[in-house]
């Protein structure tokens, strides 16, 4: 993956904010509440079109996609409130993540023609690998809507892995999480990018895991980027803690 | 205590079992079969009236399977599903009576018509959700009768008359009245059509169908074409709600306008809840409750038959919320919390 560039102007949650995310690594997106961040993971899942700029995507505008063709492209998301298929079983949840990587249509599926057999196979083995890389099968075949809280965001992790996303896009991983339950995410968000060869988006409000995890930070304050950097240096920055705690500290 | 807390432990473990679903499916199976082979066997036991009803349930629950498909699966909602039942049985009808068709040949034809209507219909009813989406459905089921009675049809449709069908012999001389014949017509077609339905919810499709319903933003998300999926389910609904018209028309010998009014989209959708919404064999639970159960009604009391249905389904929706399907799922647990001791 080359390089993406973000930049928007014009709309008063996002202005004019640019950055890259080299492949490979995880950045972390931070900011107070209405910075703006939701706003942008909302434009990379092209939820909603920047009134200006443009969104590249190895090399391509992805501004040009139905937000349908987003996951085709090898961006996956989670969201930061739950948006599970809340009846249907983990598996299935799952499956449903592979969409975008498996094929059949109505009239097939409906006859049962003998290659939607093979792509089932293929779909549910990859679906039970994933379950399984996540820890979670022991809940296989329970539905969404019973398991606890933190089961269901692994869930949710799990179903955009089965996209085979090459940006995942994690809106808030960590949002109503407890202390164990971070530390086992921090060490699965960078395994899956060691195993997975994946780029990584967090949004997330707890710092400690962002700056653990990230390779690089972008801050954001009222729509626009205030600092971009490695954690340590981003941590340090003036307009950041100033951001965070209130122009009297800065 | 080593016994009860192996008991424990073992209760504590059954959940975790993976395996529920073997036994449940071999059960499921067997069901079938049984299920298949009296149903092959009521119409050399019964009188031709209960066949010719029980032919009539079959129809109800291949429309109710075409409902199911839309809203129990794919989460919207239709009140104009009498108007895919009357084109289908029009469709049937005028073929026969102005063509000549053979009456099997009908079905595709039908299916096909109402297939392409409930396609077009559904692409502009993307744009509505819930209450919004039932009320153009609505508009559409109070219509159909009046469509059905303007004159510069009447050449075809038969107007306020509508048109009468005879009823087709056994073929290849098979020693079978009238009734007991498209009895077993109606159950062909009604096995291929549930087969189609259960195959289709089990797949890739079928998920994705699922996924728009539980969350469409999630589902769009998952790379699904949420209009396509959209579309084309209204589309097969209409066509599993027209194939049944065709056959009704077929087993009713009979097609008028005010057979078809919003009442009957009403019936169906009665038939979907009492069934289990998003369960396919509950529409034979279902039809079966919209066939016999108002005439039940009105045994009990002529006058106040309305009132008696009512509270019938009152009552039922009290005690099984979930329909048939939430019954069916309790006895099945049962069962198999014996069959484990």
């Amino acid at each position: 993956m080359r390089d993406v560039a973000v930049s928007f102007g014009g709309i008063v949650a996002l202005d004019g904010v640019s950055f890259d995310l080299h492949p490979g690594l995880i950045a972390g997106l931070i900011g107070p509440n209405g910075a703006g961040k939701t706003t942008l993971f909302n434009c990379l899942s092209r939820y909603y079109t920047p009134s200006s700029g443009d969104i590249l995507f190895d090399g391509s505008s992805i501004l040009a996609k139905p937000p349908h063709q987003i996951a085709h492209l090898g961006i996956g998301r989670t969201f930061q409130n739950l948006a599970l298929f809340r009846s249907l079983s983990v598996l299935d949840n799952v499956k449903i993540g592979g969409h975008c990587r498996s094929r059949s249509d109505y009239l097939s599926d409906a006859l049962r023609l003998p290659w939607t057999g093979r792509t089932e196979a293929s779909l549910d083995l990859r679906s039970r690998e994933i379950v399984a890389y996540l820890g979670l099968d022991g809940v296989l075949d329970r539905r969404v809507a019973d398991l606890p809280f933190g089961t269901q965001k692994r869930v949710e992790l799990a179903r955009a892995l089965a996209s085979s996303p090459r940006l995942l896009l994690l809106d808030e991983p960590a949002c109503g999480l407890n202390h164990e339950e971070v530390g086992a995410l921090s060490t699965s968000i960078r395994q899956i990018r060691d195993d997975l060869d994946v780029t990584i988006l967090v949004v997330e409000h707890h710092m400690n895991l962002v700056m653990s995890i990230s390779d690089r930070v972008i801050a954001l304050n009222f729509g626009r980027k205030i600092a971009e950097g490695v954690p340590a240096q981003v941590q340090q920055d003036a307009q950041v803690i100033s951001a965070y705690l209130g122009a009297g500290h800065a | 205590m080593p016994a009860p807390s192996e008991e424990m432990m073992e209760a504590i473990a059954e959940p975790a079992v993976p395996e529920v679903s073997a036994p449940r499916l071999v059960g499921h199976r067997s069901v079938i079969f049984a299920t298949l082979a009296i149903a092959l066997v009521l119409p050399f036991l019964v009188q031709s009236f209960l066949t010719f009803q029980l032919t009539l349930v079959l129809v109800y629950a291949i429309a109710i399977i075409g409902l199911n498909l839309l809203t129990g699966f794919n989460g919207q909602f239709s009140l104009g599903h009498s108007a895919f039942y009357a084109l289908g049985a029009y469709v049937a009808a005028m073929l026969m009576d102005k063509v000549n068709f053979p009456y099997a040949a009908t079905l595709p034809v039908a299916g096909i018509a109402c297939f392409v209507f409930g396609f077009l219909f559904g692409l502009p009813a993307l744009r509505l959700e819930g209450v919004y989406l039932a009320l153009a459905t609505f508009a559409l089921a109070v219509a159909t009768p009046q469509i059905l009675k303007l004159s510069p049809l009447e050449y075809w449709t038969g107007g306020v008359q509508g048109i009468v069908i005879s009823k087709p012999d056994a073929p290849y001389g098979l020693p079978l009245t009238q009734d007991q014949w498209l009895y077993f017509f109606t159950l062909l077609v009604t096995v291929i059509m549930t087969l189609l339905a259960h195959n289709l919810v089990a797949s890739r499709t079928g998920r994705a169908m699922m996924a728009i319903r539980d969350n469409p933003t999630a589902a769009r998300s998952m790379g699904i074409n949420i209009a396509l999926y959209k579309s084309l389910t209204f589309g097969v609904s209409a066509l599993y709600t027209g194939v049944a018209g065709a056959l009704g028309a077929i087993v009713v010998q009979f097609v008028a306008p005010d057979s078809f009014t919003f009442f009957l989209s009403i019936t169906l959708l009665v038939g979907l809840v009492v069934g289990g919404v998003g369960w396919i064999p509950g529409a034979f639970f279902g039809g079966a409750f919209v066939l016999f159960v108002p005439n039940f009604a009105e045994s009990i009391s002529k006058g106040l038959s309305g009132a008696v249905y009512g509270v019938m389904i009152i009552l039922l929706i009290f005690m099984l919320p979930t329909g048939a399907a939430g019954l069916v799922r309790a006895v099945t647990q049962r069962l198999r919390g014996q069959n484990i001791r």
